[in-house]
């Protein structure tokens, strides 16, 4: 039976928006099912993300727009699963379509009605902080942009039905069953916060300034409750002690949830420092068990926050709260390091609620028929992360574990790598193309512009008075056309323009209503299918800059109207159709580095048919993980290993370079070459390909502290490891001490690594299995055992594992005295201690190849972050491209993480790789620069502002009378340029055209703002 | 067609002001105090661009010299923009440029702003300070 070339996506948060997005640019039909009235998930209701401080709406926005634009995009909301049947590559599933109650096609997302609703309903998307109407829309930013009726408040009053002009609403529309025929499923639905309310001791929903974090977010969000403005609930006055308990439903074995959730303590600091910068008064606090800022540059963020902002952490676990009845202020008491309890007031307690399985998560593994695990996630093994434990359906986002936003991101990315490999035989089966008439030959013409003006209902009309516009738009230079219309972007009116076009031989087109970031692409696209270049097109915000704003102002209103439109019809004037580029691609792929991560993402491209070339530096594959034995799950890694270079090694389409040394690269996007040196003798060939994939890994460091190479009895985690597993070695020893934190976390390496502490509690583990009466002493700074890794840190303490914490400014000091070793340690709470080890390992971190990252980011000019690992293209919604196209990054290159993490982003790397490796041309964007080259002065810079590597300087022969010299011009890629136009002003002679953006066109707009008729 | 150039009184003075904003930030911003009907003053006339980046500091002269009472060029927060950068080149660039405006004692009619797609009141307010600054200048006299 063929496969199907379809993919069911459940849950539309950034998980499966991402997975969607990955799998319809790879030629597949996507089917994304939402439960709620828009995608956005979570990250919609955040104000920030961690360890940038990234506006979270700012960068999601366009990812939402890109989602409901897709043409291999179906968005299916208020929907749930009833059931699946069939096997991988063609299951059927039913769903059921909830009733919106009105017309999700006609209705235009005006919001006319939920202005003129009498009944008030609670809004979820604000936490319950705030009301919304009984029809509204999920947020602002929502898509699809479309209303619903909350059935339990709707009066039936009638007024919604009768005031909308798009005529949507229909109250008896039922629900609906839908049948699809899908070949793969990824199940990305995401987590439910911990609801606090079981821990009665904490008080949250007695005391009314006990809040979750989730609403605190929400407080902090300028679209919140307050506009931003952080106002404690019980009087609304500005809280300025907070205080923030963390692990509230993490970690906490009493209450079933021993497991950690991964995200809390950063963002927890991110909440803090935004409070702080919200508001100088505020004073945060934070009551910690560890600070688990184990991610990529999170380390920083929490010594900024310490440093800067002048978050306090208090390592206490607070059990319980106590309410002041008068003021409602909080009690909080803690025991200080010497003892003492100190009862410390605070106006506002936020609770930094873990992650629980999504409540529906049962129902749906029932339906699906797969597994959970103990905790009620999603059942994954190490060695295949977003696999469930039924073929053909796969998960991703934090149904598998508690994650945050990037690795989320990636997982999704893996996910959509996995569905390739089931499906990569259906491709492009099930997506459609278009079929575009022949574009028409406007460029002799003079410019003859048509305007549509939108009344948007009345929310344009019932302020500005368009008719006026529309016949002061006539009377304006160029303008062969206008009229107005209830609702310009109605699939009736996209007719209407068609025709209007031919019948006025229009080749300028003009659309006043409401947000081009929205609804460029609909107009581009209906010009288009009348052979209008999609260039030839300008859109004017009347909605949103002139009658929402100006409300009480209508002819003010009406007066910009005409102002903006002017301003318009100038540019409009000046329009010229531009070209998007077709560029070739060669279908074959560069994979630098032979660990775990390069070898994964090289049998994921050469399972889908595509020839790679892999290159190694050693002269044997399997990279770092060559030192590992087991993981802490207890998985076998040299047994996965070795079937992993058996596939690697016996797969035709994968080129294995040994030895091998990169010598140059070159070329773009769709067409590298890249020249290295291989094998013992340094032969050396040039390799032509179309994506590159990082996956250069790291190295363990290797210690100058604890006398380390000058003792045996002092050895490394890894040495240590190979003792365990391979030898006898530690059978005779009676007590072990091992040091966390050794080149990590310091001045010279200020980052986590990760990895270290599970490695160490891996160890311990084995060494009381080995020999349960020896002595394991853990020195360490904060145990990071992120996720479920919490559980070994719990079964080493009930092994007898002794933990004893250090500070960075009293690390544990090695004295040898007659060949007896000494450690001295300073724990907070306990004073200085002392212990007579046998063998003292050292947890070393991982550190990055600095000379080798150096050389190879020179040649493929992408950057590396401080501490020399690769910097990715947005650390929070780009974790596995560069910002240079077609060059991805996976594993320990990336940053410090363990095998199912790497596995993970390789796959995922995979995936973005063969957007680019399935398509025969590339599609460049007409938004681009260009150099008039006669007058550039080769002064470079604009190589310097670009951050795309899209320009360079290309020496060319000038011609004098009788001599010819060298001379530097510089030229943009237009398969590179992303069209931001900093080049073009940065050019001191004026001499790049920013297309579309012109200088013309801009001054054109500029002149006509102050012209009046 | 004539350039409106008329002298007004103070009280009575109704500024022209351009505004530019970014594709993906502030004229995000912009829409969400359109969705949130946050009402500013009617004095400014937004032209698009992608980035901030794109602001060529000609653009601004070139304003004045037509008469526009103020300018205002707006762009993602620092560590935000779309292009990785381009806000940082626009805030460099911005810097030395208004040592040239303070020649032309200009530099009190141009300002630089930072504003996020989520913040659409701080829109408004940072369109309504700017427009009472403007206001409190007076119109712009012929150069």
């Amino acid at each position: 039976m063929a496969k199907v070339g379809a993919v069911l996506v459940i849950g539309g948060g950034i998980a499966g928006i991402q997975a969607s997005i990955d799998l319809a640019d790879s030629g597949y039909k996507v089917y994304l099912a939402e439960s709620t009235t828009s995608i956005g998930g979570v990250m919609s209701q955040l104000d920030k993300t961690f360890p940038t401080n990234d506006c979270a709406i700012c960068i999601l926005a366009p990812k939402l727009v890109q989602t409901g634009r897709h043409e291999n995009i179906e968005i299916l909301i208020n929907s749930s699963i009833e059931k699946i049947e069939g096997a991988p590559g063609h299951f059927k599933v039913d769903l059921t379509q909830r009733t919106l109650r009105l017309d999700q096609e006609k209705c235009t997302g005006c919001g006319l009605c939920a202005q003129q609703c009498p009944i008030e309903a609670i809004d979820l998307f604000n936490e319950k902080l705030s009301n919304i109407a009984a029809i509204s829309v999920k947020f602002p930013q929502a898509v699809p942009l479309v209303f619903s009726i909350n059935k339990d408040k709707c009066i039936g009053c009638g007024i919604c039905k009768g005031i909308c002009k798009a005529k949507a609403i229909d109250y008896d529309l039922q629900d609906k069953l839908i049948t699809l025929d899908v070949g793969a499923v990824v199940l990305a639905i995401g987590f439910d916060e911990y609801d606090p309310t079981p821990l009665t001791e904490l008080g949250y929903g007695k005391h009314l300034n006990v809040i979750t974090s989730i609403e605190f977010e929400r407080i902090l969000s300028a679209s919140g409750p307050h506009s931003g403005l952080i106002l404690r609930p019980s009087d609304g006055t500005i809280p300025k002690k907070i205080a923030f308990l963390h692990c509230v439903g993490s970690r906490d074995r009493k209450h079933r949830k021993d497991y950690c959730s991964s995200v809390c303590c950063m963002y927890t600091t991110k909440e803090a420092v935004i409070a702080k910068e919200h508001m100088n008064i505020i004073e945060p606090t934070i009551f910690t068990m560890d600070i688990r800022a184990y991610g990529k540059d999170f380390d920083k963020y929490i010594d900024r926050a310490k440093d800067e902002y002048g978050v306090r952490y208090i390592r206490r676990r607070i059990s319980s709260i106590k309410e002041i009845p008068d003021s409602k202020d909080l009690i909080v008491c803690y025991e200080t390091k010497n003892g003492k309890i100190i009862k410390e007031i605070f106006n506002l307690v936020v609770l930094s609620v873990g992650m629980e399985p999504n409540q529906k998560a049962n129902e749906l593994a029932q339906k699906l028929d797969i597994q959970l695990n103990e905790y009620g996630f999603c059942k994954t093994c190490t060695f295949s992360p977003v696999e469930t434990s039924r073929s053909g359906i796969y998960v991703c986002g934090s149904f598998a574990t508690p994650k945050d936003i990037p690795e989320t991101v990636i997982e999704a990315s893996a996910a959509a790598g996995c569905v390739n490999i089931l499906l990569s035989e259906a491709r492009n089966k099930l997506v459609t193309k278009k079929e575009l008439p022949e574009e028409l030959d406007v460029s002799d013409q003079p410019p003859r512009i048509g305007v549509f003006i939108c009344h948007c209902g009345i929310n344009i009309g019932g302020v500005v008075d368009v008719p006026n516009v529309v016949e002061y738009v006539k009377t304006l230079p160029n303008v062969v056309y206008a009229e107005h219309n209830l609702y310009t972007c109605s699939a009736d009116t996209q007719t209407n323009i068609k025709e209007k076009i031919k019948k006025n031989n229009l080749n300028r087109v003009i659309v006043a209503s409401c947000t081009p970031r929205t609804h460029e692409p609909l107009f581009q696209a209906t010009i288009r299918e009348v052979g209008l270049n999609k260039y030839l097109f300008e859109m004017v915000n009347i909605r949103d800059q002139c009658s929402w704003v100006h409300m009480h102002e209508p002819e003010k209103a009406t007066a910009k109207s005409k102002d903006l439109l002017r301003m318009s019809v100038a540019k409009a004037s000046q329009l010229i159709p531009l070209q998007e580029q077709e560029i070739s691609v060669i279908n074959k792929g560069l994979v630098i580095g032979g660990g775990v991560s390069g070898m994964t993402a090289a049998l994921n491209l050469a399972s889908q048919g595509y020839e790679i070339f892999l290159v190694e530096k050693e002269d044997s594959l399997g990279g770092i993980a060559k030192n590992i034995y087991r993981t802490l799950e207890n998985d076998d890694v040299q047994e996965y290993l070795k079937i992993l270079i058996k596939n690697i090694e016996s797969n035709q389409l994968i080129h294995v370079f040994k030895n091998a040394q990169i010598n140059g690269i070159s070329g773009y996007i769709g067409n590298f070459s890249t020249n290295i040196s291989y094998g013992n003798n340094g032969k050396i060939i040039d390799l032509e390909h179309g994506i590159i994939i990082v996956a250069t890994g790291a190295k363990e460091y290797q210690p100058k502290e604890y006398h380390f190479g000058k003792d045996q009895r002092i050895i490394t985690q890894t040495q240590f490891e190979k003792d365990l597993f391979t030898s006898d070695k530690i059978k005779g020893l009676k007590s072990i001490v091992m040091i966390q934190c050794v080149g990590s976390r310091n001045d010279d390496f200020p980052y986590c690594s990760r990895v270290c502490c599970s490695e160490a509690i891996k160890n311990a583990l084995k060494a009381k299995e080995i020999n349960p009466n020896i002595e394991i002493i853990i020195l360490y700074r904060d145990i990071r055992t992120y996720g479920f890794k919490e559980k070994y840190y719990n079964f080493a303490r009930d092994k007898k594992v002794i933990f004893i914490r250090y500070e960075e400014v009293e690390p544990p000091e090695l004295k040898i005295k007659n060949k007896e070793l000494k450690i001295i340690v300073t724990n907070p709470d306990l004073g200085k201690l002392e212990i007579n080890p046998d063998l003292i390992v050292l947890s070393t971190g991982l550190v990055a190849p600095i000379k080798e990252n150096e050389e190879l980011a020179k040649m493929l000019k992408v950057p590396l972050n401080e501490d020399k690992f690769f910097l990715e293209a947005h650390v929070k919604l780009r974790p596995i491209d560069f910002a240079t196209d077609g060059i991805y990054l996976c594993g320990c290159a990336h940053s410090p993480k363990d095998i199912r993490e790497s596995i993970a982003q390789s796959n995922g790397a995979a995936a973005q790789a063969v957007k680019i490796l399935s398509s025969e041309k590339l599609v460049t964007s007409g938004l681009v620069a260009v150099v008039i080259e006669e007058n550039c002065i080769g002064c470079g810079s604009c190589v310097e502002v670009c951050q795309f590597n899209a320009i360079e300087l290309i020496e060319k022969e000038r011609a004098f009378e009788d001599f010819t010299m060298p001379i530097m011009k510089s030229y943009v890629n237009p398969a590179l340029c992303k069209g931001c136009g900093t080049c073009g002003a940065q050019c001191p002679n004026s001499t790049i055209v920013i297309k579309h953006f012109g200088f013309e066109q801009i001054h054109a707009m500029i002149s006509a703002l102050l012209i009046q008729s | 067609m004539s350039k409106s150039k008329k002298k007004v009184d103070k009280k009575n003075f109704h500024p022209n002001i351009l505004c530019f904003c970014c594709n993906w930030c502030s004229y995000a911003g912009a829409d969400l105090a359109g969705v949130s009907r946050f009402q500013y003053p009617s004095t400014i006339r937004i032209l698009r661009v992608m980035c901030s980046g794109r602001v060529d500091p000609a653009f601004i002269l070139e304003a004045f010299k037509d008469g526009i009472d103020g300018v205002i060029v707006t762009g993602c927060h620092i560590g935000d923009c779309h292009y990785l950068k381009g806000n940082e080149f626009a805030r460099d660039r911005f810097e030395r440029f208004k040592e040239v405006l303070k020649i032309f004692n200009l530099d009190k009619r141009f300002k630089l702003e930072w504003v996020s797609a989520s913040e659409g009141k701080r829109f408004a307010e940072v369109i309504t300070e700017f427009t009472n600054k403007i206001k409190n200048l007076g119109p712009l006299q012929a150069l």
